[in-house]
């Protein structure tokens, strides 16, 4: 990322998997220093984070493959720190330092 | 956010939140309760014997890598005395196939099993590159399912294995329970639901474990687990009805997590009211009778919906597209005129299974076929009829270019 660090970025690593990660430039972990608040001055939280990425570090251009509706694709499952995003308030959870995001594809096999 | 305890050991960070229940679990519970429940759907459906030895349809996929490590683990933990086997199929896709092939051969070590490989090259002179050079994206799915399934019949006899397991789930049969009610047929939506499936083309058993397991789970107890398996989908995969059906069913599970089940359930519900004579299933709802070609394939194939799973796809492409033939376009008359016969004979068939003496075999390749010729052998006639000329235009293009 080119945006500069600065003291109010949260820095956090995201994961791709399932077969999530060819929508990623094929990269599974992504080091990221997540601005701290959204576009409306809000805290950052997972529904910023998935708008974020969508819009900053997806380059493949089939944005409805992991966003629909402003929101994760179903059959898309989100971890915070391993445990399901349901446990931690979905889209809400707010992103603190160092924080692990996983998404995974259940869309895919093989 | 205070970790949010486990609800059954009631000390560790819940992980996972159960789709059918809202239930939290732990890794260590969760873990254990799916295994379990795999374990109460093997005996309470008696799909083993001791000492039988079992072939399990492997893609590399999530859902035959998670039914590889879970029978794996059941086997030792209850003693079933079963022989388990890797059996996998080579489509010949390169740049998909051959990596998937590739996850097989590590789970093979990983588990400690024995792998049969099975090539489409080997059974039937084609690869699904080459079938796709010839007859294009659309339509080659028709072809890989019925080549899998006999391919996989194949494979099992050639160990001498009598039982093919395949790892379609849960989410797997509501989409093709859908996909059958919109389709209006009946039979079909019978027989899809049944978790054992009896064929009278082979002496082969098919059967599905991981009936009842929400494909959600299965991604969560592959994760927790750190299998490994293989996630890219298959090249040739078309975007069609399944995917449709599919993308219903997530949404439903989105707003409704036990849609899901509840449609696998409503499934079994319609089969036992599908008269016998036109499903082929008893009504014990177990053990089904399946006309030729028709069973789940396994292996991989998919949709580019963005989806594929581990072995459903090929067989339910196949049937789209045999059912879109049936409805008119016609595309492949071969197929169309089976399907006719098929329906006809399921009308008039005796309920249960058909006795040996009725089978005949394939007058082209010996092998078991409720026809004169079995559906391998007729598409392999079209495939054949063209290939010649195929093939010296290949080589022409080839000469020209060496030449230059």
């Amino acid at each position: 990322m080119s945006t500069e660090p600065s003291k109010a970025d949260v820095p956090i690593v995201v994961e791709f998997t399932g077969g999530l990660e060819l929508l990623f430039s094929n990269q599974r972990k992504h080091r990221l220093l997540l601005p701290s608040s959204g576009e409306k001055g809000q805290p950052a939280n997972t529904a910023f984070l998935v708008r974020y990425l969508c819009e900053n570090v997806m380059k493949d251009k089939r944005k409805e493959m992991f966003i629909i509706d402003g929101t994760v694709r179903p059959g898309i499952l989100v971890l915070i720190n391993d445990a399901d995003w349901e446990l931690e308030g979905g889209d809400q959870y707010e992103l603190k330092k160092n924080d692990n995001i996983l998404f995974v594809s259940t869309l895919h096999g093989g | 956010m205070a970790p949010t305890p486990c609800e059954l050991c009631k000390t560790t960070r819940a992980l996972v939140v159960r789709p059918k229940n809202h239930q939290k679990l732990c890794k260590t519970c969760f873990i254990n309760i799916f295994e379990t429940e795999i374990h109460n759907t093997i005996t309470a459906n008696s799909l083993f014997f001791s000492g039988e030895r079992v072939a399990i349809g492997a893609s590399g996929g999530k859902d035959s890598t998670v039914l590889a490590s879970v029978l794996k683990t059941l086997n030792k933990r209850y003693h079933y005395g079963l022989n388990l086997v890797l059996l996998s199929i080579d489509e010949g896709i390169k740049g998909y196939r051959d990596d998937s092939l590739e996850t097989v051969k590590r789970n093979a070590v990983q588990y400690d099993m024995p792998l049969e490989i099975v090539g489409y090259d080997e059974l039937y002179g084609w690869t699904m590159d080459q079938v796709v050079e010839q007859i294009g994206k659309k339509g080659n799915c028709t072809y890989c399912g019925v080549f899998r399934r006999q391919a996989l019949d194949r494979g099992a006899a050639r160990l001498g294995i009598k039982h093919v397991v395949t790892g379609h789930n849960a989410d797997d049969i509501a989409e093709t329970v859908m996909m059958n009610l919109l389709r209006g047929d009946l039979p079909r939506l019978a027989r899809a639901t049944s978790i054992v499936t009896a064929s009278a083309a082979s002496d082969i058993k098919r059967s599905k474990p991981l009936k009842y397991a929400y494909e959600k789970e299965i991604v969560y107890y592959a994760l927790h687990k750190g299998l490994d398996y293989f996630t890219t989908e298959c090249i040739y995969s078309p975007e069609a009805f399944r995917g449709s059906a599919r993308t219903l069913i997530k949404n439903l599970e989105k707003v409704r997590p036990s849609a899901i089940l509840d449609v696998v359930r409503s499934g079994e519900d319609m089969a036992r009211l599908v008269p016998e004579e036109v499903s082929g299933v008893g009504k014990s709802g177990k053990d089904i009778l399946v006309v030729e070609g028709e069973a789940e394939g396994a292996g991989g194939c998919g949709s580019a919906n963005g989806r594929t799973s581990g072995g459903e796809m090929a067989d339910m492409e196949k049937q789209l597209l045999e059912n879109e033939k049936s409805q008119g376009n016609e595309m492949e008359i071969t197929l169309k005129g089976q399907k006719h016969d098929r329906n006809c004979k399921n009308l008039n068939r005796m309920p249960r299974k058909l006795p040996k003496q009725q089978m005949g075999k394939c007058a082209r390749c010996g092998y078991l076929s409720s026809q004169d010729i079995c559906k391998a052998c007729m598409l392999l006639e079209g495939l054949n009829k063209n290939r010649p000329k195929t093939q010296i235009q290949v080589s022409v293009e080839r000469k020209t270019v060496i030449q230059r």
